[in-house]
């Protein structure tokens, strides 16, 4: 103690505290704040809206412009969020493979990994919706018949009553939302993608959406059970009118003819 | 039956048929009908289809009413179907769900029900098409004809007031464009449409109302038509194909005891088999996924079933017209598919009297025409299904977008042209075919079947050799009749005098030339050309 009383007039001494000090601190931070992964996150983020950029250049910038900014080909992605990009690339409707009414959906031509890589970048553009956690949108916890109810007011006027898809103007169409990842089902609701309106938080909150995807987990999924048999792609009247004609007219006509065929057996002179 | 006295009493059976002649006087009856007969074809048999199909749908229509309640109070649902818990929905939607999942053989007798519905219709469409093409419809049946179209059109209300029960969110929507066609009738549409839902629609009337009209109303009337249609039948008697030993005057066929009641009953059974088979096999109308009705829901892919499907086609492609006239809005889109609607029904109802008219053949008809044979009817008949079945595409124009990656206005304008050309055309199409194929029937019969066989004669020239047809083929090519047209009457009568002719006597008769007039049938083979030939090249 004594030494250190006796040099705490040493000119040092203040350069000595202030390093002390800031050790302190720093370690306090290192200790208690989740610096370490923020930091390496931090270098992981920019590597991948850098990886991001070279894919974009490559397979978005001929329609989208160099920047992201949007040509008359296709629109601006400033602002979409990471959301629109996984879903429009995660779905294979982008990159588009020709113009047309609608980008269909096809297979994915990118990995997940890249898919964020673009995400990333386009995300690093302007703020917008993001990326949708696992949590946000399984089924778990949702309320199936409010998500029967919000889908019937806001979505099957389109989609039809399930989400076997209907016929917009001009060959547009709203896709069968059949086999859809409830990710992307999400993502859509948040991002609008096409013709589709958006429905962002302020206006569906988180709790609706997952009763929506966990209602069209239900109704319209490999787990859908149908209890009456063939569902005919439950797509109504028409389909139902048809099978009628065919298997159920058809096949009675075809009773009818054999019946006719195998008369008594009068006697023929 | 073992005692002594069985000398002197007769058997159990005859003295219950005796106690019962005394009272009802069957014995004449059955005398007079058991052994009527009945000619044997396939196309006979469609009648049948529709009758077996009506039986089954009484009676599983008897075993839904046990469990349905015809109301619209709104009830919560706490039914076993998992993702309706909790939701607010009608009495009647909830006791349809319930008929679905919680009443033992509930789900396969709806399904019953519905697909033998859709089915009666259909059959009933194609047993009408036979008799029109076959000319089944011509005196003496003409009444018969008209009770048949009747028994139709009632279906397709029948049918579609049944479509409107259960309350579901499809069927509400279809109720929702009905309550449309009848506002947009001038002047009463209002007034009808509150006087049938007792208020604003939907109120809390409709689904009570419809089931009685639905189960009571209109089958009771359509039995009644039955009955009238099948007493009719017997009393007519059948009509027959034309053949060897079939004339105006007879029926060949089978005797209705115990050929055709064998036939028949084991037919029956076979129907309801079949349609039990398709309802344990394929869904329809599931209820449970389509959700209740409410108005403020609509989804896309609402149709009708098949029957209105042509209604629906009318609606969907019909430019939105709308006029202002006196402060009245009056919505022509809606009011002129309505009204066309009947119209083209009618189009086909009326046609026999159209052609007894303009033909002037006011005699009786038991034997049936070859469709070629009678090609200005064929084609008719062709043009309208023509017109039917392009509405029937605009009625579904939103499917085929989806499943065929077309676009809807490209389809909605197809059917609009389609819908006048179309028929046009088929009328064209269908009259040459027919005189092609008459002229192959004449062909047949003075030149023989082609038989595939190439013979060599011994000059090195090749030859197909001709079978010639049996008796009884050619007289079945060449036993129906070729009626001429009718003729104006000359401009003065014998004595020199004007003769006044009218305009609708100028009308009938250049309909009778167009009918039967120049280039509408190819005349039949006569006997004198037949035997020039047949003596004259020989047989080869």
């Amino acid at each position: 103690m004594k030494k250190l009383s006796a040099r705490r007039r040493h000119p040092l001494a203040a350069v000595v505290v202030l390093l002390f000090a800031l050790a302190v601190t720093g370690g306090l931070y290192a200790a208690f704040a989740p610096a370490e992964s923020a930091k390496a996150d931090d270098t992981a983020q920019s590597l991948a809206i850098e990886e991001g950029k070279k894919l974009y250049s490559v397979g978005c910038a001929s329609c989208h412009g160099t920047g992201g900014q949007g040509t008359s080909d296709g629109p601006s992605l400033v602002g979409v969020g990471s959301a629109a990009v996984d879903f429009q690339v995660a779905t294979g409707r982008m990159p588009l493979q020709q113009q047309g009414a609608q980008a269909p959906r096809k297979k994915a031509i990118y990995t997940q990994a890249e898919i964020d890589q673009l995400a990333a970048y386009i995300a690093s553009l302007g703020a917008g919706p993001s990326v949708p956690t696992k949590n946000q949108y399984s089924p778990d916890g949702a309320d199936i018949a409010k998500g029967g109810e919000l889908f019937r007011t806001n979505c099957a006027q389109c989609h039809n009553f399930v989400g076997k898809g209907g016929a917009l103007s001009n060959g547009k169409y709203a896709p069968s939302l059949e086999g859809v990842n409830p990710k992307h089902i999400y993502e859509a609701m948040q991002t609008g993608p096409q013709n589709m309106p958006s429905f962002p938080d302020t206006t569906m909150s988180e709790q609706n959406k997952k009763d929506v995807v966990a209602y069209l987990d239900t109704v319209n999924s490999d787990k859908t059970k149908s209890p009456g048999g063939l569902e005919l792609g439950g797509l109504g009247p028409v389909s139902e009118g048809l099978f009628a004609w065919v298997f159920g007219l058809g096949a009675l006509i075809a009773v009818a003819i054999w019946v006719a065929a195998h008369t008594a057996k009068a006697k023929k002179s | 039956m073992s005692t002594t006295d069985n000398r002197r009493k007769a058997p159990a059976g005859e003295r219950v048929a005796d106690w019962a002649d005394g009272r009802l006087g069957i014995y004449s009856l059955a005398k007079a009908n058991m052994r009527k007969i009945f000619p044997d074809h396939w196309s006979f048999m469609l009648g049948e289809v529709c009758l077996y199909s009506f039986v089954i749908i009484i009676l599983t229509g008897v075993y839904l009413t046990l469990f349905f309640h015809p109301s619209m109070n709104e009830v919560v649902y706490h039914g076993s179907y998992v993702p309706m818990q909790g939701m607010h929905m009608s009495e009647a939607f909830k006791s349809t769900v319930d008929i679905s999942f919680d009443v033992r053989g509930g789900l396969l007798i709806r399904q019953i029900h519905h697909w033998a519905a859709l089915i009666f219709l259909a059959g009933m469409f194609v047993h009408m098409m036979r008799v029109f093409f076959t000319g089944a419809f011509r005196k003496p049946r003409e009444i018969n004809w008209l009770f048949g179209f009747l028994l139709f059109v009632l279906g397709m209300f029948t049918g579609f007031t049944g479509y409107s029960l259960p309350d579901d969110l499809l069927s509400g929507t279809g109720v929702r464009f009905m309550e449309g066609a009848i506002l947009s009738f001038p002047i009463v549409g209002t007034y009808i449409s509150m006087f049938l839902f007792g208020g604003e629609f939907p109120g809390s009337d409709f689904v009570p109302r419809f089931f009685s009209i639905h189960v009571l109303l209109l089958p009771g009337i359509m039995l009644g038509l039955l009955v009238a249609h099948l007493i009719l039948v017997f009393y007519h008697k059948h009509t027959q194909f034309p053949g060897p030993g079939r004339t105006n005057k007879n029926v060949v066929g089978m005797p209705l005891l115990p050929v055709y009641m064998a036939k028949a009953g084991g037919f029956f059974f076979l129907v309801f088999g079949l349609i039990a088979a398709i309802a344990a096999i394929a869904t329809i109308n599931p209820i449970w996924a389509i959700g209740p009705y409410r108005p403020d829901q609509v989804s896309t892919g609402a149709q009708p079933d098949w029957y209105m499907g042509f209604a629906e086609g009318l609606i969907r492609v019909m430019p939105g017209w709308e006029i202002n006239v006196a402060g009245h809005t009056f919505v022509l889109g809606v009011f002129i598919p309505m009204m066309i609607f009947p119209l083209v029904l009618a189009a086909i109802a009326v046609y026999p009297f159209i052609e007894s008219w303009v033909t002037g053949d006011k005699r009786e008809h038991h034997l049936l025409d070859r469709p070629r044979n009678a090609p200005t009817r064929t084609a008719f008949g062709v043009a309208w299904l023509t017109a039917y079945m392009v509405m029937m595409i605009g009625g579904g124009n939103d499917l085929w977008a989806t499943h065929f990656h077309l676009s809807i206005n490209a389809i909605t304008w197809f059917v609009r042209i389609g819908f006048f050309v179309g028929p046009v055309l088929a009328f064209i199409a269908t009259r040459r075919i027919c005189l092609g194929l008459q002229r192959r029937d004449k062909d047949k019969v003075l030149h023989g079947r082609e038989s595939g066989i190439i013979k060599r004669l011994p000059h090195g020239e090749f030859v197909e050799v001709h079978e010639p047809l049996s008796q009884e083929q050619l007289h079945t090519l060449t036993a129906h009749e070729q009626p001429k047209p009718l003729e104006l009457e000359p401009e003065v009568d014998e004595n020199g005098v004007a003769r006044k002719v009218g305009a609708t006597r100028k009308l009938r008769v250049k309909l009778s030339k167009g009918f039967y007039g120049e280039g509408t049938h190819i005349p039949k083979a006569t006997a004198e050309e037949y035997h020039e030939i047949t003596s004259g090249h020989g047989h080869h």
